[in-house]
């Protein structure tokens, strides 16, 4: 596998990319709700000058930190991975700070929403309570029976990477506020909480599958899935969420993991 | 307003407060505040992995990691608290795995283990396969997996509940006959975001585990939302602050950007190369090259770049080179931080070097405390019943350069002591009654910026001061450019006492939250440049082009900086020294 790579290479003119970063105007319009001031949400909109490599928290922390204090969002990392700022960019699930603008059709307004199916906090800020509360209902820990082993258990690749898509998940909530049954039914476990339940149900290590699986053949749980892969399609990081859930059904069906 | 009242209260939910949690929350009542929900904390954006001596995949031992640990933090870690860390770290990450976390694996189904900067076998002779990890995103997984165990736990969670001050009283005590004014905590005043009330917490024990305070930088790694709070809170109430002048630059931010990637993929064998296409790192660490631990790779980077060699148009930067590795292999041990490349830069590791350059990273200073993570009031007098861990701490593992994946192993290791250690002390001790008028100078504090109409805006005063950080607090320092930064901060705290926060609501006021933090912010960056001020010589992650050699001599010690007014030359900030902490090791020079 190892070879030392070499001292000196030649290096193709322009490599890194870079060069001038050009600027682009935008129209950024935020969906605002503060039940402090009224009980009717409405639209603002900015008009904005970015560069090349901003995405849309850089347009939303150019509206905060330079026009009006009071336009109100979750954010931390700014990378993808903290899972704070999933919203509705163009009417689709994603997280600001992984949606480059220059990614967008520009020449139309960019319309920025909270998530969809949690009550809005305010502006886009929502409860995220009901999203932890499926989550902790399938049970999110390793529950293992048996002794405990001195050193570590083992587990071999394979057992490993039959898990290791929904480990991904972040908890943004991007795949469960994008799905048509989680909209009209707020009972509905929703896609994440099938996900996090996937990630113990396959883990080899793992011996309350079963228990899980009967939470979820609840008239709540899976069955209520219509497969309209929405939520694979919001996930920021790429977990084919619609495959988890359709072996989640598999094994209950089966009752084989 | 209300008051609650725990036997624990731990201030923070990353790695450090949530294994703290944990641990407290099956001994005594306990309870978590913290500014984010707890799966957003920083930790969650920690790649490579965590460092123990398993010996999994090829011969290694404790003492190993405890020497590299040490000569990481070039002689300035407290060799008591290194052994502790390095012996504890076994048990830590089986701790992890019996918790369920999914690390990658061996042939055998063991814990899979990789390199790491400055992680080497048998005292410096080349490096060693210690880490173990997941994938790319191993902090992501502690912070998922300890979450997870806090939920089976029952642990509770106060979501978005903001800190904002320490309840600090001084109390008599009389030992063997001799009266003294002793401090002790009685709790905390938070700030519910949500509501924009406030909220009194009394408890027996509190854990400071809040992390870092990255944001004083323009170029960072970190989260909007690392703003020092913890250190700054212990700081003004008379708590110091030790090795503030140690700051760790990653080598590898993508350029302009400062976004993390993996020191993880130089120990999957990726280099680094100037504009010539030259492996510059055989020049700086002949032995262990790329491999090298963090402040030497930064620095000689920074002066790759300063001496013309940068690539890239305004040659601002160096290049990440994965290209000789095979996609299959990249994909399977480094799947996140290639999609950062692409995602931000549009650039495809697997062809094309990664433009890099260093950024802001790392706290090695911060609350100091013994190795039981007890909270010091000075060199060696406890607080009894107030504890630190993680970043926001400086117990001293990391002293003058922290070692890739020993932040990960500090907040378990530290953590699960600082958890279990509060809980005892709770068990045995009773409540310290809470002082008159609690809230009276957070709401003085808040009052203030709510109401201010002088125009000035938050977000301008933190880009001047990120900015000025950034210029002159960086990799390379000198007595110019400190007193010039000091005189900036100076000017900045002034125009701080005329800003207008626009948002003059209670619900989810996080234009007056950002407000607050600025305040931290400006607090701790003076600190900082400070405590460089008084560090005349070169040590780890601190350079002073003025004082380039390391001087044992006068400055083995650690910095202990006091809030004090009367020191004005340093802005309010007054220096002392603690003695480093001997067992084994006499420093010597450190090459790589």
């Amino acid at each position: 596998m190892e070879k030392e790579p070499a001292s000196k290479v030649e290096l193709a003119p322009g490599v890194g990319g870079g060069g001038e970063i050009p600027t682009f105007d935008i129209t950024l319009k935020v969906r605002r709700y503060n039940p402090e001031v009224s009980d009717d949400a409405h639209w603002d909109e900015w008009q904005l000058t970015m560069y090349g490599t901003d995405r849309v928290l850089d347009a939303l922390h150019k509206v905060k930190w330079e026009h009006d204090g009071t336009v109100s969002f979750r954010r931390s990392c700014a990378h993808g991975v903290c899972g704070s700022d999933a919203m509705r960019i163009n009417g689709r699930n994603r997280l600001a700070c992984k949606t480059l603008l220059k990614d967008l059709d520009t020449s139309k307004p960019i319309l920025v929403e909270p998530i969809k199916g949690l009550p809005v906090e305010k502006d886009l800020i929502v409860d995220m309570e009901p999203f932890f509360q499926s989550y902790r209902e399938i049970m999110p820990f390793l529950i293992s029976k048996g002794h405990e082993p001195t050193k570590e258990r083992l587990q071999s690749s394979e057992e490993r990477e039959r898990y290791d898509d929904t480990t991904k998940c972040i908890l943004c909530a991007a795949c469960t506020s994008s799905c048509p049954v989680f909209w009209t039914d707020g009972q509905y476990f929703g896609p994440a909480a099938i996900v996090n339940a996937h990630r113990f149900i396959f883990d080899s290590r793992d011996d309350a599958g079963d228990m899980r699986l009967e939470i979820l053949n609840d008239k709540e749980g899976v069955w209520r899935c219509r497969t309209t892969f929405n939520c694979s399609e919001a996930c920021p990081r790429g977990i084919q969420v619609t495959k988890a859930i359709s072996e989640v059904k598999q094994a209950i069906l089966t009752r084989k993991v | 307003m209300q008051v609650h009242k725990y036997d624990v209260v731990i201030v923070g939910a990353g790695g450090a407060g949530m294994r703290a949690a944990i641990e407290s929350g099956q001994r005594a009542r306990t309870a978590v505040l913290t500014k984010l929900y707890p799966t957003r904390s920083h930790t969650g954006a920690a790649q490579g992995g965590m460092c123990a001596a398993l010996a999994n995949v090829e011969e290694d031992n404790w003492e190993w990691h405890t020497f590299d640990t040490v000569k990481g933090g070039d002689y300035l870690v407290d060799q008591d608290a290194a052994e502790v860390m390095a012996k504890e770290a076994i048990e830590a990450v089986l701790d992890l795995e019996k918790m369920g976390l999914p690390f990658n694996r061996t042939p055998e189904g063991r814990i899979d283990q990789r390199r790491f900067g400055g992680h080497t076998r048998d005292h410096g002779k080349a490096p060693v396969r210690r880490s173990c990890y997941a994938a790319d995103r191993t902090g992501h997984m502690i912070l998922q997996t300890l979450y997870q165990n806090c939920v089976k736990h029952n642990v509770e969670f106060y979501n978005e509940y903001y800190v904002l001050d320490l309840l600090m009283v001084d109390q008599e005590v009389t030992v063997d006959g001799e009266t003294r004014i002793e401090k002790r905590a009685a709790g905390v005043v938070s700030y519910d975001l949500a509501s924009g009330e406030l909220h009194i917490f009394q408890a027996k024990s509190i854990v400071f585990a809040s992390g870092g305070v990255g944001k004083v930088y323009k170029t960072t790694s970190n989260a909007h939302t690392l703003t020092g709070d913890g250190m700054g809170i212990a700081f003004r109430r008379g708590i110091p602050l030790e090795d503030m002048e140690f700051f760790q630059f990653h080598p590898t931010g993508l350029a302009g950007l400062g976004i993390l990637l993996s020191e993880a993929a130089r120990g999957e064998g990726a280099i680094l190369r100037n504009s010539e296409g030259e492996r510059f790192m055989e020049r700086y660490a002949p032995t262990i090259k790329d491999l090298a631990p963090r402040d030497i790779v930064a620095r000689s980077m920074a002066n790759e770049v300063r001496e013309g060699r940068g690539a890239g148009p305004n040659k601002d930067y160096v290049l990440l080179d994965l290209t000789h590795l095979e996609p299959a292999h990249i994909d399977a041990k480094l799947p996140d931080i290639t999609e950062f490349a692409r995602t931000y830069l549009g650039v495809e590791p697997y062809t094309e070097p990664v433009p890099v350059f260093p950024t802001a990273h790392y706290a090695m200073g911060g609350i100091p405390t013994n190795i039981k993570a007890e909270v010091l009031a000075d060199n060696d007098t406890v607080v009894p019943g107030l504890y630190a861990a993680g970043e926001v701490a400086c117990v001293s593992v990391h002293g003058s350069n922290r070692l890739g994946t020993n932040s990960l192993l500090d907040i378990n290791v530290f953590g699960k002591r600082a958890g279990i250690a509060a809980a005892e002390y709770a068990l045995t001790a009773d409540f310290v009654e809470i002082p008159e008028n609690p809230t009276a100078e957070t709401e003085e504090l808040l009052d203030r910026a709510r109401s201010s109409e002088g125009g000035e805006r938050v977000a301008l005063i933190r880009k001047e001061l990120q900015d000025i950080m950034d210029a002159n607090v960086q990799v390379f320092r000198t007595e110019e450019t400190l007193l010039e930064a000091l005189s900036v901060i100076d000017s900045l705290e002034e125009r701080y006492t005329r800003i207008t926060v626009q948002d003059k609501g209670k619900r989810f006021n996080l234009d007056l939250l950002e407000a607050v933090e600025l305040g931290f912010l400006l607090d701790m960056a003076k600190v900082m440049t400070a405590a460089a001020l008084h560090r005349k010589e070169s040590r780890g992650g601190h350079f002073r082009e003025d004082f380039p050699e390391r001087d044992d001599e006068n400055f083995m010690t650690h910095s202990m900086a006091y809030k004090d007014p009367s020191a004005v030359r340093t802005s309010g900030v007054r220096l002392e020294t603690k003695p480093v902490i001997f067992t084994r090791y006499q420093p010597m020079e450190r090459k790589y």
